[in-house]
């Protein structure tokens, strides 16, 4: 019934399930170790649950050294990899195939040093988004980067697909603020990149490693640069009688010279269900920004006003700002429970193109004109600042054929994303679903370079294989390496 | 090898294609004939004759700023754009190069014109770099050539891309060795109306760092924390209310201590002539730059002034400047735990520019520039050192 196609398992790996498991078995802790049907189950998708398959087996390991000792059998006996943080991927980054092996950073969760003076903290990767900050919360510090599931995904996702996040506008993603990992090649070798150090001679190795989608390495500890708490920060509500005034109001405001930390955006599909989920008390109108500022109470009140100026230009319908930590609560929890809202209302596919923030205003138009065509409803929420859009599909996944529409139309907005000089994924990841749609993005050679780096970091490519590229572009190289020695 | 200046710009064997087909052609011939290729910017900072290379290939030719829309904070440019033009373009539209790229050519005593390619291929930064970030975490997108002579695009124009590998980032700081950048885009951010300057006089290295960790783990966004001579200096910018906020909380924070305030002028020629190394200009030993762990700094700075010589510091301590005889594998030594680059190389007999890779990320490095430049003829000198 879906539409994505993964490889054909190899029956000769699955016919010698046993001999995988004993292998695992004799070198790793006993329970370690997942390999009956039952419990395999349990990791036969993400959160992209409309693909699912359970794996071979599963390999839960506890230190750096066990995540080497899994890779080394798993690559001498030539079977395919597929690692896992928290399975929180919208994109099909950690779905199994049945001639798998999944090796999931989930037991990796300790915290290894802090180091104010210096301003790192080092940590085992299985560690959450959130508790990072909770760690260093006593220290006025905290870890900048800060997905919509922060609270369940680990830092060995975070830097598998390079996360981001509302705040990214002021702090970056993950890629900048991420200073060294230690993490396992396919062939189970332990190598370090980085470090505390603010700068480094030779390649920036690290760079490709965020955001490769576990496609080079399995990366158990990680240095992360942390950032002092500012004093304060204060969201405020602006509501407008048009998505194009909206947008226009975000490129304004960038273009003023203020710096806001986040600017978030939901249209009126969205507000409605928000509405009716966390009663946060959003006005009824077509478009909102939440617009947040950070510092002293004087540096916030004079943010605000110069935002306010800007926004006056552009006659809102709505300007409402906080005046405490409860109305900024308040302003905050509709766009915090947006996706549980949304979920209220039916599936939905959450997409996550990017596009320029000048095109948002024409993204958005185009995006409507799609759905009607369509006929599915899309409600819009996401981080305006950066151009990141976050459009949900909804679609009844028991209706036979929606999710196949759903899909198509969500490959013509990823599309649109591209055409306007955008890219199919900002912060998501390319994973299984976006991967046929690559080429949209890259031209052969442009794709080229990067199947053959993932060669020179896995010639066997039995690390993630089957993802980010079109199957039919990485056939040759996965048969290639298949037979390889 | 041939030892000639880059700015020889009449050599017969210098080539500065004025499109990127013509220099994915050069490319593509040199690869086909094994012809060793010097890659080169401006010519502000690399010398021929530590680099190697039959010809001297730069993307100077290919200037020109393509597109820049402030209101998205992006700015794309061909690798050739002079980085002064940019800057003066953003300028007026009040924004900058939050990264701050220094200036090598006082300090190394060349001409030429800094691109902004060549800033982007060596991940050239200054003094904000402690608060704002590399050149690095400002690419968001890359053209360039390939050693087989393949244009490739990776990245885009938009701040949040995650679509395949990140080779943006990969080539900034590769120093030519696994492409010719033809086009970078960059994130831009908007210039800071004010800025101001606290100076600490007569501390010691140690006390500077000491000094720097307080005001670094501040909310109030430092944006130079650096140290030469006996002072301390630390720089707070932004809105001009904001800026003197600052001012007066650091003051506050270190109230026990004799402070002197740098205004606008005064701030801005500071962190100029530390950026661009003035005091190091003009001298002849070798200058090394080298990272450490800012609270190792103190110790590696007595290391190498033991050697003789002066060391300030930047980044917060992260940063240590040497100008001194020290030999290499001494100066190396004496930064253990760090990495040291050898920035000018003065009177020293020839030395290694970069410190040598651990064993198992040497493999890597060696496979990835297997892939870029399967011939090996990019800056042929730059990765045997």
């Amino acid at each position: 019934m879906s539409t994505i196609a993964m490889p054909t398992p190899d029956e000769a790996i699955i016919a010698r399930k046993s001999e995988i498991v004993a292998a695992l078995a004799a070198a790793l802790p006993a329970e370690t170790i997942v390999s009956d049907p039952e419990e395999t189950r349990a990791y036969e998708c993400d959160a992209l649950t409309a693909y699912r398959c359970p794996p071979l087996a599963v390999v839960l390991p506890r230190t750096t050294e066990e995540v080497a000792t899994a890779m080394r059998i798993c690559h001498g006996l030539r079977v395919p990899v597929i690692p896992r943080g928290a399975g929180t991927s919208l994109a099909g980054g950690a779905l199994p195939t049945a001639d798998s092996v999944v090796i999931g950073t989930m037991r990796l969760r300790e915290f290894l040093e802090i180091d104010t003076a210096n301003r790192y903290i080092r940590v085992q990767t299985g560690v959450t988004n959130l508790s990072v900050s909770a760690e260093l919360e006593s220290e006025g510090f905290f870890y900048a980067p800060d997905p919509s599931s922060q609270l369940a995904c680990t830092i060995a996702g975070n830097i598998g697909m390079n996360s981001g996040g509302a705040h990214c506008l002021k702090y970056g993603v993950t890629a900048n603020n991420l200073l060294g990992v230690r993490m396992v090649l396919a062939t189970g070798e332990i190598v370090e990149l980085g470090g505390p150090l603010l700068g480094a001679s030779g390649l920036d190795i690290l760079s490709l490693i965020c955001g490769s989608e576990g496609q080079l390495a399995i990366v158990t500890e990680a240095t992360l640069r942390i950032v002092p708490k500012p004093e304060g920060a204060r969201p405020m509500l602006i509501g407008f009688d048009s998505a194009e005034t909206a947008g226009e109001c975000v490129a304004r405001i960038i273009r003023s010279g203020v710096l806001p930390v986040a600017i978030e955006y939901m249209d009126d599909v969205c507000l409605r269900a928000v509405e009716a989920f966390s009663k946060a008390g959003y006005p009824d109108c077509p478009a909102v920004l939440i617009v947040e500022v950070e510092g002293s109470d004087q540096e916030i009140a004079d943010q605000i006003e110069r935002i306010r100026a800007v926004a006056a230009e552009l006659h809102p319908i709505e300007f409402r700002c906080s005046r405490n930590a409860d109305e900024s609560q308040a302003i905050w929890k509709g766009r915090k429970s947006a996706f549980g809202a949304m979920g209220r209302l039916g599936d939905y596919l959450c997409l996550d193109g990017t596009v320029p923030v000048s095109k948002l205003p024409y993204a958005l138009k185009r995006i409507g004109e799609l759905s009607k065509k369509a006929g599915l409803e899309v409600a819009n929420v996401f981080h305006a600042g950066d151009g990141n859009m976050h459009p949900l599909i909804l679609f009844n996944a028991n209706r036979p054929g929606d999710l196949e529409r759903a899909e198509a139309l969500g490959n013509d907005i990823l599309r649109l994303c591209v055409d306007l000089g955008g890219c199919l994924s900002g912060e998501h990841g390319v994973g299984v679903e976006k991967r046929d749609l690559m080429p949209t993005q890259f031209a052969p050679d442009d794709m080229a370079i990067q199947m053959e780096i993932k060669g020179a970091f896995d010639r066997a490519w039995l690390l993630n294989p089957a993802k980010v590229f079109p199957l039919e572009a990485s056939r040759p190289h996965r048969e290639g390496a298949a037979t390889c020695s | 090898m041939l030892l000639k200046t880059c700015d020889g710009g009449n050599a017969s064997n210098f080539t500065a294609p004025g499109d990127e087909s013509e220099l994915a052609a050069f490319v593509e011939e040199s690869y086909a004939r094994r012809r060793a290729l010097h890659i080169a910017g401006g010519g502000t900072r690399v010398r021929w004759a530590e680099v190697g290379g039959d010809f001297l290939l730069t993307a100077r030719g290919l200037g020109g700023i393509v597109t820049y829309e402030p209101g998205e904070l992006t700015l794309i440019a061909r690798a050739g754009t002079p980085v002064e033009e940019i800057e003066q373009t953003l300028a007026a539209q009040g924004q900058a190069l939050a990264f701050e790229p220094m200036d090598h050519r006082l300090l190394l005593g060349s001409s030429g014109t800094p691109t902004i390619g060549g800033v982007v291929s060596a991940n050239v930064c200054g003094p904000r770099r402690v608060q704002a970030g590399a050149c690095r975490d400002y690419i968001l997108g890359v053209r360039f050539v390939d050693g087989k002579g393949r244009i490739i695009k990776n990245g885009g124009r938009v701040m949040k891309n995650v679509t395949g590998l990140n080779l943006g980032r990969l080539l900034c700081g590769s120093y030519g060795t696994l492409g010719i950048l033809s086009e970078v885009a960059l994130k831009t951010l908007p210039m800071a109306e004010s800025q101001q300057t606290l100076a600490f006089g007569g501390v010691s290295a140690a006390e500077a760092v000491e000094l720097f960790s307080a005001a670094l783990r501040t909310p109030f966004e430092v944006s130079g924390a650096a140290f030469r001579g006996a002072t301390a200096w630390l720089r707070v910018e932004g809105f001009s209310r904001q800026v003197e906020y600052r001012r007066e909380r650091l003051i506050t924070l270190f109230r026990d201590r004799k402070i002197d305030i740098y205004g606008e002028e005064e701030s801005r020629s500071l962190w100029r002539g530390l950026r661009d190394l003035h005091h190091f200009a003009g001298t002849s030993d070798a200058v090394w730059r080298i990272f450490v762990k800012p609270t190792d700094a103190p110790a590696v700075v007595a290391a190498l002034q033991a050697l003789g010589g002066d060391a300030s510091l930047d980044w917060g301590g992260g940063l240590i400047w040497y100008c001194g005889s020290g030999d290499a594998v001494s100066v190396r030594k004496a930064a253990e735990g760090g990495q040291a680059t050898l920035v000018r190389g003065g009177a020293l007999p020839a030395s290694p520019i970069f410190p040598p890779e651990p064993k198992g990320i040497a493999y890597l490095s060696a496979a990835l520039r297997k892939t870029f430049d399967p011939a090996g003829i990019f800056n042929p000198g730059l990765v045997d050192g």
